[in-house]
């Protein structure tokens, strides 16, 4: 019957209008003003203060939040936040900081501030990590890691509140890695009205869920594992996002985040793999930064034979760092000159890798008397971590390199992590593959961390090299604020490396991220994530 | 009629019965706690498990234990997802919906393609067009859904652009949760972007009910073209023939309806085949439906989430196939009353 094909045929036709017949301008309007983020996981918590993974970082620090003092995404130095400005006394045991007076914190359906930010809002942060006896400290585990793994708990004295713009620390000694330790992602300031209005509610655990801050962007929905809604904040005192909507959509599957890149289903995505296929690509761009870390080659100098330097330096001139950097990095990272990344304002430039030299490393070996090699073990760490992300195959490959020398190596791998880890800092090694990954971008955090003679009774510098002449350039390298001297001072620590060789640095490994090209703005941070603030979209 | 209604509910009845038994005895058979896997609740103290033991009737015999059961499955409660520790109805009312959009649309396109196609087979019987399309009939068959649907992908996200890969509706858009059905939400939704959100949510639904159509259409193509062929060989078409009716009068008013009836009777069969196909293609579009829930449980062995699923699930199915049957014999006074026709 015609009735029959006309209904047909009109379905048809309905179906051919609804796909194409919408496509005006308005359609583009709200993805135009909207950002999607595909990152690689979802968040633990809203509040980075209770822990240190790199996804909640990201999802939160830089989007929610603001720190006293915050770093320069060029060159990592200290810059302003919410303090405007700070001064620290001569002895180094007094800091103070100023705030700024119209800092606005979120204005949200379930929170709406009636004062700006102000000194109690600061000490509320800080005292909640610190004062173990403060209501809201164990709210959320009371677990600080950030803030612990610093040993901030023993240095800051007290916090007082002079007036209400107004805060001064009293440190336990003088820490010139104080001020980038404030500055860490994890030494968020919280709103301490949206908290008493929570202990009125009897609420208080909203406070790590329903976040208050006063970032760039607000909190506005978070479906468990699916993706986060934020909105920009109007009151934002650096200026409002142009955005209207900054999504993240959490996708798991690297596979899932390409294709969603390639569908522009998403603006950008964490972790991309194929880098070729996103190069070739005409609207995608591929961008990268050295992260703060490093993977190196230790030795166990209290043993011999690498208690003999020219043992340890013959080793360096062994080890060919560019076949690992391709096969162990796929070249996703660079070979470190020093112990400190090229974005750290301490790098110095004129501090080079050895060279790659057989026979400088024969020549070496002979002078120190091992002229018919020795046995030696080789630990690898039994884990995957960003500045090594597979520790067997870069030992079997320098088991090769020391093969050509004369050396015996026998890797040790087959132990799980925390035992490897409690029997190196034992010393049961003679040498070890391992790595760090900075909390902050001070140089101190590897100098201190790796070499010092402290950190070889905790456990963390893993040679047991503890050499005065060192320790004290890094030593004095904290007791000053002024950042040309404490330059000097490293720049002389990392010749020093350079010549006791305690360990080989190996590589700095890089963080990728992919985008489309009408994103601008730089979303990757070299410390601290990604941060969407005046990031735009054409 | 009242006999054949009388019929499919007892039909509904008893394989029911045997679905919540088979539910029910898959809690002895899962590893671990009866208990546990019942109501999903792990983490539970003792002083809890005690009361859970009491309410579901520990104590008495397993035909007791069973009916008590059944009284929680009539209360709407499955106990708790063992990994999202939420209620299995909750989940299962957020879920259901989507693959019940998505189904439903495949269906429908699989109807409105598949049986067409194979008339026209018919109609030409035995011409290249009919070869031609058994041939693509047969090779649509073939395609494992799992290949087609990364192929789709690869094609049509990947290479060309055109649609969306993941997903029912961009994240851009808040679409509040009323029915559940989301082109539904979307135009009772008073948002400003409405028609860029209805746009987006049809966009989205394409590839995945292409993918999900495809085999269920190929065979509604050959169960047309025989059903038309069976047609069109009866004495009443040879009578209309010979009466100097046109080819066209004789498809579109005699043949047609009589054998789309014949195809409407398998309809039913074929909705629990597109279901299995449905869950397969909700893993790789990445559809929030029931399916990839239940493939996701199956993984992270959520033993409370798999037997509430099957239930429901398999309830799903049976409605649909008893709503099938009955739309047979609204359309078809033979399968109603026997008498007729005779």
């Amino acid at each position: 019957m015609t009735y029959w094909k006309f209904t047909y045929y009109n379905c048809l036709a309905l179906f051919v209008f609804l796909l194409s017949g919408c496509d005006t301008n308005e359609a583009l309007s709200l993805s135009k003003k909207s950002i999607i983020y595909c990152s690689e996981g979802a968040p633990e918590s809203f509040n980075p203060q209770t822990v240190t993974s790199g996804t909640t970082i990201d999802a939160t620090a830089n989007q929610l939040y603001n720190r006293l003092i915050e770093f320069n995404p060029t060159d990592n130095s200290i810059i302003p936040a919410i303090a405007k400005s700070w001064h620290v006394t001569r002895d180094g045991k007094m800091v103070t900081f100023y705030l700024r007076k119209d800092i606005k914190f979120h204005q949200t359906a379930y929170f709406t501030p009636t004062r700006d930010l102000n000194a109690d809002d600061v000490l509320f942060s800080f005292n909640r990590m610190s004062d173990v006896t403060h209501e809201y400290h164990s709210v959320s585990g009371g677990r600080y890691p950030f803030f612990q793994n610093a040993q901030l708990v023993d240095l800051i004295d007290s916090i007082e509140k002079i007036n209400d713009h107004t805060v001064r620390f009293r440190l336990s000694h003088s820490d010139s890695s104080f001020l980038a330790n404030i500055g860490g992602n994890s030494a968020v300031i919280l709103s301490r009205e949206y908290a008493d209005q929570l202990t009125k509610l009897d609420t208080k655990q909203e406070v790590d869920t329903l976040p208050i801050g006063t970032g760039p962007f607000k909190f506005k929905q978070y479906s468990s594992g699916a993706f986060i809604r934020y909105e920009p904040h109007s009151g934002y005192w650096r200026g409002k996002s142009e955005l209207k909507q900054l999504l993240f959509d959490i996708t798991p599957r690297d596979t899932g985040r390409l294709t969603k890149l390639l569908a522009g289903e998403c603006d950008i995505i964490a972790y991309p793999i194929a880098h070729e296929k996103i190069k070739q690509h005409p609207n995608l761009i591929l961008e990268s930064v050295t992260s703060f870390n490093v993977g190196y080659f230790g030795f166990n100098t209290s043993k011999p034979p690498f208690n003999d330097p020219l043992v340890r330096k013959a080793l360096s001139y062994a080890i060919n760092k560019q076949a690992i950097l391709e096969t162990v990095y796929t070249g996703q990272a660079e070979i470190a000159d020093g112990l400190i990344p090229n974005s750290s304002w301490a790098y110095d430039s004129s501090i080079t890798s050895q060279e790659y030299s057989i026979a400088k490393a024969r020549a070496l070996l002979a002078e120190a008397g091992y002229g018919d090699g020795f046995a030696m073990d080789l630990w690898a760490m039994p884990v995957q971590r960003a500045y090594n992300p597979d520790a067997v195959t870069m030992a079997k490959l320098i088991q090769a390199d020391l093969q050509k020398i004369g050396i015996e190596v026998d890797i040790v791998s087959d132990y799980e992590w925390s035992t490897f880890l409690r029997k190196i800092a034992d010393g049961e090694h003679q040498s070890v593959l391992l790595g760090w990954s900075a909390d902050h971008p001070d140089p101190d955090n590897f100098f201190s961390t790796l070499l010092s003679c402290a950190s070889a009774i905790t456990g963390s510098n893993r040679t047991f090299w503890c050499n005065d002449e060192f320790d004290q350039l890094i030593q004095d390298a904290l007791q000053t604020n002024n950042i040309n001297r404490r330059k000097a001072y490293y720049s002389k620590a990392l010749k020093l490396i350079n010549q006791e060789v305690p360990l080989i640095p190996i590589a700095h490994s890089k963080r990728y991220q992919a985008r489309a090209n009408n994103i601008n703005g730089t979303v990757l941070r070299s410390i601290g994530g990604i941060d969407f603030n005046g990031v735009t979209k054409n | 009629m009242l006999i054949f209604t009388l019929r499919r509910f007892s039909l509904f009845f008893f394989t029911m019965l045997l679905l919540t038994i088979l539910s029910f005895s898959l809690s002895f058979l899962f590893p671990g706690e009866q208990l546990v896997n019942l109501t999903g609740q792990i983490n539970a103290s003792p002083e809890q498990l005690a009361a859970l033991a009491y309410e579901y009737q520990q104590q008495a015999s397993l035909l007791t234990q069973y009916f008590s059961y059944i009284n929680h499955l009539f209360h709407g409660d499955m106990g708790y997802s063992m990994t999202s520790h939420l209620p299995i109805m909750t989940e299962i009312l957020n879920r259901l919906p989507a693959t019940v959009e998505l189904t439903c649309v495949a269906l429908l396109l699989a109807m409105f393609v598949g049986i067409p196609v194979g008339f026209c087979a018919a109609i030409y019987h035995r011409k290249a067009a009919d070869n031609i399309i058994l041939a693509i009939a047969m090779i649509g068959y073939s395609i494992p859904v799992f290949w087609l649907g990364i192929l789709v992908i690869l094609v049509f996200s990947i290479q060309l652009g055109w649609l969306p890969s993941a997903g029912q509706i961009s994240l851009l858009f808040e679409i509040p949760h009323i029915t559940g059905l989301q082109l539904i939400d979307i135009l009772l939704s008073d948002s400003e972007y409405k028609w860029q959100a209805f746009q987006d949510a049809t966009r989205h639904l394409i590839l995945p009910v292409i993918v999900v159509a495809l085999a269920p259409a190929t065979i509604f193509m050959r169960l047309a073209r025989s059903a038309m062929l069976e047609v069109l060989d009866t004495h009443y078409i040879k009578a209309a023939k010979a009466k100097g009716l046109t080819f066209s009068q004789i498809i579109y008013r005699h043949a047609m309806r009589n054998a789309v009836i014949k195809v409407i009777r398998d309809v039913g069969l074929q909705f629990a085949h597109l279901i299995t196909i449905a869950m397969v293609t909700e893993v790789i579009f990445s559809w929030p439906g029931i399916g990839r829930w239940l493939i996701e449980s199956i993984y992270q062995r959520d033993y409370t989430a798999i037997q509430g699923g099957l239930i429901v699930l398999s309830t799903f199915i049976f409605i649909v196939h008893i709503i099938i049957d009955f739309v047979y014999a609204a359309l078809n006074p033979l399968a109603r009353e026997p008498n007729n026709g005779t």
